[in-house]
């Protein structure tokens, strides 16, 4: 069977991995887009945060042979809790300045832990086991879908759909979008802004070292795994419109599934096809898809 | 606008004109040591640096004077390497013609890129212009004139004019110096001339700028394009020099390399781009045989500049002595 010349299993293959890379996409925007709501700082050190989330997985099994199962409540939270230190250490004393120098210091720190991480573990990739509760997969009769895969989709739109309740339909959302509409006015009711920042930073970086938990089974344990990934989440963030939760999501998803299809019809552009729609999307709506203009 | 305007700029801000003889006596040193100094030091090392000063230089004419710090840089100093290699090696161009084509390149690709990403500021202009930068990086990548991995390798070196032998590194590194020179004088012609005055009015508050009339967004285009011009200056002087063209001159870690330099000697400062050109080349050519270690010590500069050092070397001079260097 062919859909425009292309044989389905062939086309049904790549909608597999684009769903997968958007998976990562969105988890890896939407800790992008909740960090610049609130911080008005775009975070170059989270593609080393996301390979440090598998690094941590590695290391959990390797150090105190715990299985992935807990890799994916320990890593995630260990490369949280040292984003909340970098950013109680440095990043707090750069809010009074000029936005950019948030992002030259995340990219400074970016290219320490890279290169410290290839200083110790080469750059040639370390292999993680598959959880073996997830080993095999299923045949749906026009394609076969690794049960590893599956979860991974799943999983990675459940947490994305978790934090997008939590902060527009929660309380907790309110104070957060309130602090990031006027964070004097909030803190003047009370509420303590300072540390809402610091634990927004941790969770944003929680969220990439859980993507890079997710990606160890996938792609090998690599120091530079998140090196170039961060460029096209870039472009990501842009055409939803940075600071947009939804915004997020939704092309995250849809980049992946669009990238997967122009690796079917058009192999070449497979690599830039991201950043032409940028381009197009930023002539129509400098703001981004989702984003609101200022 | 004419002349007069200019001068009258200049005799209206005491500072600017104070500063004027500090600065020609810095000028002054820095091109005599310059012209000894490849009797000294490994000539190819120097006019490594002075390519990527210059290139510095012209990425502080945006960040420096106009505000806008671009994440994609590398764009202009690699694809005009490629046009300048292409164009010697396979169309047997003079190396004159062929640094002016390669700058040609770059300002071609500086007017679409611009077009497209000066209507957006801030963290958004940084994102958008790395965001170009992976896509130019990906095209050069797959394109067949670019030799892919591989680079375009033994670019012809050539007879400039027909009498400079560029063989001769002697020769060459004074071609290469004068280019520098040339390219240095007319960034700071630009940034001190009225139309620098307006950059750095825009600079500070946009909207009262455009309210007095002027036309920002041109403006801004206009110093984007004359910064990826000098940057295709400087990136087709390097073909010529290395007599290669490669990936590494398009991918973003260069663009992160010139922020480096320019925050290290100084943003907004005319010599600092310079200094921090020299010392980033240098260092990395001492700890070339470490491996990771070039990376680490260039992300602890970035962290120690941003939170400390935030003037750079030549600000930090340039505040102890009083002066504007």
């Amino acid at each position: 069977m062919t859909i425009f010349g292309v044989p389905t299993q062939a086309l049904f293959g790549q909608l597999l991995i684009g769903l997968i890379n958007g998976a990562f996409y969105a988890l890896l925007s939407l800790g992008l887009s909740v960090i610049f709501g609130l911080l008005n700082i775009i975070n170059f050190t989270h593609g080393a945060q996301y390979m440090m989330g598998a690094f941590g997985a590695y290391f959990v099994l390797q150090w105190a042979g715990l299985g992935y199962w807990w890799a994916l409540l320990i890593a995630p939270v260990a490369v949280g809790v040292t984003g909340i230190v970098l950013e109680r250490t440095t990043l707090k004393r750069l809010y009074q300045l000029d936005h950019l120098y948030g992002l030259l210091l995340t990219f400074g720190f970016a290219l320490i832990i890279q290169g410290l991480f290839r200083h110790q573990y080469g750059s040639s990739g370390l292999p993680y086991p598959m959880p073996r509760e997830l080993a095999g997969g299923q045949n749906l009769g026009f394609m076969f879908l690794p049960n590893y895969r599956a979860w991974v989709i799943a999983f990675s739109l459940a947490v994305c759909l978790t934090t997008w309740y939590v902060i527009e339909r929660t309380r907790l959302g309110a104070y957060l979008r309130a602090a990031t509409e006027n964070p004097a006015l909030v803190q003047a009711f009370g509420i303590n802004v300072p540390r809402m920042i610091t634990l927004t930073y941790g969770f944003g970086v929680g969220l990439a070292g859980l993507a890079g938990v997710l990606a160890a089974p996938i792609y090998q344990v690599n120091p530079l795994m998140g090196a170039d990934l961060i460029i096209v989440v870039f472009a990501v963030v842009v055409i939803g419109g940075l600071g947009s939760i939804m915004g997020s999501i939704v092309t995250g998803f849809g980049l992946g599934v669009v990238e997967g299809f122009t690796k079917v019809f058009y192999p070449e552009a497979s690599n830039t096809v991201i950043f032409v729609i940028m381009a197009l999307v930023l002539l129509v709506r400098p703001t981004g898809l989702f984003g609101r203009s200022s | 606008m004419t002349t007069a305007t200019g001068e009258y700029v200049e005799t209206a801000l005491p500072s600017v004109a104070g500063a004027s003889t500090s600065r020609v006596v810095a000028f002054g040193v820095m091109t005599a040591a310059l012209v000894i100094a490849p009797f000294f030091v490994y000539p190819v090392f120097l006019m490594k640096a002075l390519c990527f000063a210059l290139f510095a230089c012209a990425f502080n004419l945006l960040i420096g004077y106009v505000g806008l710090l671009s994440f994609g840089h590398a764009v202009f100093l690699g694809s005009a390497g490629y046009g300048a290699a292409h164009s010697a090696k396979v169309w047997g161009f003079t190396p004159e013609l062929a640094i002016v084509f390669g700058t040609a390149v770059a300002t071609v690709l500086g007017v679409v890129i611009g077009a497209l990403a000066i209507r957006s500021k801030g963290i958004y202009f940084a994102n958008i212009t790395l965001a170009f930068a992976q896509m130019v990086y990906f095209f050069s990548l797959q394109a067949a004139f670019t030799g892919g991995e591989d680079g375009i390798q033994s670019v012809p070196r050539g007879t400039m004019l027909g009498v400079l032998n560029l063989r001769d590194t002697l020769t060459l590194y004074f071609v290469v110096l004068g280019i520098f020179l040339g390219g240095f004088l007319l960034i700071y012609r630009a940034i001190h001339s009225p139309f620098g005055q307006v950059l750095k009015a825009i600079r500070e508050n946009e909207p009262r700028a455009i309210s007095l009339g002027y036309r920002a967004e041109q403006y801004k285009l206009l110093a984007f394009v004359l910064s990826a011009a000098f940057a295709g200056l400087a990136g087709a002087t390097k073909a010529l020099v290395f007599q290669l063209a490669s990936l590494t001159d398009v991918h973003w870690t260069m663009s992160g390399e010139v922020v480096l330099m320019t925050l290290l000697g100084g943003l907004g400062t005319v010599f600092g781009p310079v200094v921090g050109a020299f010392v980033v080349i240098a260092l990395e050519n001492y700890l070339a045989q470490l491996g990771a270690w070039v990376t680490i010590v260039q992300g602890v500069i970035f962290v120690v500049c941003v939170l400390t050092f935030r003037r750079g070397i030549v600000g930090e001079l340039g505040h102890v002595l009083r002066k504007s260097l």
